[in-house]
């Protein structure tokens, strides 16, 4: 056993480098706007990016597979205007039920783009672009120009007031689960054979079509939970709700180290991927940096962690280059 | 055979797929359509009597005429509102009335609109404009091709259409708001205002008035402004936007957002978080009246809006003044706007001097007494 040097261990492996990052990143906002580690604030950062945490982890499936879902925010959208409008008409006021529905309309969305995907072997992000404007238009065709606002909702929004546990248990657990199945079972391990040769996986006996259809079906599951989760969070329901905010997403998966070539990455990197660009969100307006540079600023975090991610990735490939050679 | 044929299916299906998704993105899609439908039916409910005041009127005038509204998008219930008593009237005319919503708050969904109804031969456009500067070419084809166009809720330049109906004009809801802010103050303190983008039209024209009222006026010097923040019309920012107002600023007494999406997000922040700061701007009453009281569990005591359908109305009532030559738009000309309640109106210069408007009347205010009420209409 040779022992490593500090550096080497971090150099070694892109989750150590991006906790690096975060604690640089915290340290600077702390010395900018002291008491940004306060319990309130870190709270507040998990509740308003509870959605972004919850979406990444389903694209860390999609992109594990090599593949993209940019329909995800239209999903949400939909199942969260379904949830908003059947309080609004009084249909239905049960929490756990309004979830379970949100979720399995997000559940069919995401299967549909699997299996056009998988058997159907259409590219995904054009696939995806499709039922973007599907689902986004579905949102608005059943909206019918309506919103369900705060009084509609007021029981169900509840569940995801600032202080309620809901939202944090639902993360909570969702990542538990996600790290145990990647780590250790079956169904999570698939991903990764099929991301990193599919040719390999196809003759070592996996459905490839299978495991990239489920890929797409659990992303469509999770943005179904979020568009519930999301209605409850905001005491609202608009078509147009978190329009744009897939890029998000797919940043922070990006930025936690996940190859758009697929075939790697972690739900830990995933976390920390979704908690750099929560904390980026939460901090810039507190830092006194004018609303009007704050989305500059953003990209060129983002921009500067990635190289950051890539430049650790060659060390590392480097590093096991060496390491054949001897 | 069999994977074959399933896959000529499928992508028979996501062509399908993609054909939809495409229409979806063009204005005359079923958002579109189903606004329109839906549209009739709030206007009679909430304004039987405008139906009997536009048949005198206008008389024969509107009949066998085409007169179109396009809104900011499709989806949004206070565009809604506003192109309902725009279509109940010119119905009630005898006239044709298009309604058109844009996918998008976009001036790119606009222009494709505006064109589609020059190349229709419409006798008026009335546009709620989503950029002062973009719509300008394609409003000048239509006014070339002959077609009245004006402007309602949001301005383009002025050249590019023959008059503007303003909800409130600029001074009086900048007043209203300062006003607001120096009563729930007290008279002195920190305020800050959660806008909408920072190049939103109206919001930089009433936040302008607010600095410029309470700079002029010594009544006001005990207020200070510490900050204007954009949430750009997003829940999510503007909810981040409020939580960093209240983590800076531990001596904010009010905050003013004059934006609907801002009002109803930071209302919720404050409400959850049993905050101390008050709440006012301009809001829809039925987002916020889960947020309206006096008492120290509401975060919102009263805020301000106007009503849609009045302004829908003064449009349609202004579009068939232009199209059958009772009025050309410039100052001084005056029209009849059936039972509307400040009517006759009358065209007024801008006090930027650039073109003319016709103001509704003074922003209206929602308060814990008529809350309820209003919340079932709009």
């Amino acid at each position: 056993m040779n022992k490593k040097s500090f550096w080497k261990k971090i150099t070694d492996s892109r989750d150590a480098s991006l906790v690096l990052v975060l604690i640089v990143l915290l340290a600077v906002i702390e010395i900018l706007s002291p008491s940004f580690l306060s319990f309130n604030n870190v709270r507040q950062i998990f509740l308003n990016n509870a959605l972004t945490l919850l979406m990444a982890l389903g694209m860390l499936c999609v992109m594990l597979t090599g593949g993209i879902d940019i329909s995800i925010t239209s999903i949400l959208a939909f199942a969260g205007m379904t949830v908003g409008l059947l309080q609004k008409y009084d249909v239905l006021h049960n929490t756990l039920l309004l979830f379970v529905i949100g979720a399995a309309i997000g559940l069919c969305c995401g299967m549909l783009n699997g299996i056009v995907i998988a058997k159907g072997k259409v590219a995904p992000i054009i696939c995806t672009m499709g039922f973007m404007y599907i689902w986004r238009g579905m949102a608005y065709v059943i909206s019918n120009n309506a919103w369900a606002s705060g009084k509609d909702v007021s029981g169900f929004s509840d569940f995801g007031k600032d202080g309620a546990a809901g939202p944090y248990l639902i993360l909570l657990a969702a990542y538990i689960l996600f790290f145990i199945v990647m780590r250790w079972t079956r169904f999570g391990r698939r991903f990764y054979a099929v991301g990193s040769n599919k040719e390999a996986a196809r003759i070592s006996g996996i459905n490839v079509a299978r495991t990239i259809a489920a890929a797409y079906a659990v992303m469509g599951l999770l943005a179904g939970i979020s568009g519930a989760l999301s209605v409850s969070i905001y005491a609202s329901a608009q078509p147009n709700m978190q329009y744009g905010k897939e890029m998000d997403v797919i940043a922070a998966c990006v930025i936690g180290g996940i190859s758009m070539n697929g075939g790697r990455g972690s739900v830990a990197g995933t976390f920390l991927g979704a908690m750099i660009i929560a904390i980026i969100a939460k901090a810039l307006p507190l830092v006194g940096i004018d609303a009007i540079t704050q989305n500059l600023v953003k990209g060129i975090i983002i921009l500067a962690v990635v190289s950051l991610n890539v430049f650790t990735q060659r060390a590392i490939n480097r590093q096991n280059l060496g390491r054949r050679e001897i | 055979m069999k994977k074959k044929l399933i896959s000529v299916l499928v992508s028979a299906g996501m062509i399908a797929a993609l054909l939809a998704g495409c229409g979806s993105s063009t204005p005359e899609s079923s958002p579109a359509s189903s606004g329109a439908a839906a549209a009739a039916e709030p206007a009679e409910s909430a304004d039987t009597a405008a139906t009997d005041g536009a048949a005198e009127t206008s008389g024969s005038g509107a009949a066998g005429h085409t007169y179109a509204i396009v809104t900011k998008a499709a989806g949004n219930p206070y565009m809604e509102r506003m192109s309902s008593g725009f279509q109940g009237v010119i119905e009630a005319a005898g006239g044709t009335c298009i309604v058109q919503n844009p996918e998008a708050a976009t001036a790119d969904a606009q222009i494709s609109v505006i064109q589609s109804l020059i190349s229709q031969g419409v006798d008026s456009i009335a546009v709620a404009a989503n950029d002062a500067n973009a719509l300008t070419a394609a409003l000048t084809e239509a006014k070339d091709a002959g077609i009245q166009v004006l402007t309602l809720d949001s301005d383009v330049n002025a050249a590019a259409r023959r008059t503007f109906c303003n909800q409130a004009g600029i001074q009086e809801v900048g007043q209203a708001l300062i006003d607001a802010v120096y009563d729930l103050t007290g008279g002195k303190g920190q305020y800050a205002i959660l806008s909408a983008t920072s190049q939103a039209t109206n919001q930089n024209a009433w936040i302008d008035a607010m600095k410029t009222i309470a700079e002029n006026d010594d009544k006001y010097s005990g207020l200070e402004l510490v900050e204007v923040a954009y949430g750009d019309d997003e829940p999510q920012k503007s909810t981040d936007q409020t939580q960093a107002l209240l983590q800076n600023y531990p001596e904010l007494k009010v905050i003013c957002a004059p934006t609907t999406v801002g009002i109803s997000a930071a209302a919720k922040v404050l409400q959850d978080q049993k905050s101390s700061v008050k709440l006012t701007g301009l809001g829809l009453p039925s987002e916020m009246a889960e947020y309206i009281g006096s008492d120290g569990a509401h975060s919102c005591p009263y805020m301000f809006l106007w009503n849609p359908i009045d302004l829908g109305k003064l449009a349609a009532y202004t579009s068939i003044a232009l199209v059958d030559g009772t009025i050309t738009g410039k100052a001084g000309d005056s029209f009849e706007a059936g039972d509307m309640e400040n009517s006759p109106y009358t065209v007024t210069d801008m006090s930027d001097g650039t073109g003319t408007e016709i103001i509704l009347g003074p922003p209206f205010r929602f308060d814990p007494d008529n809350i309820a009420e209003w919340a079932e209409v709009y």
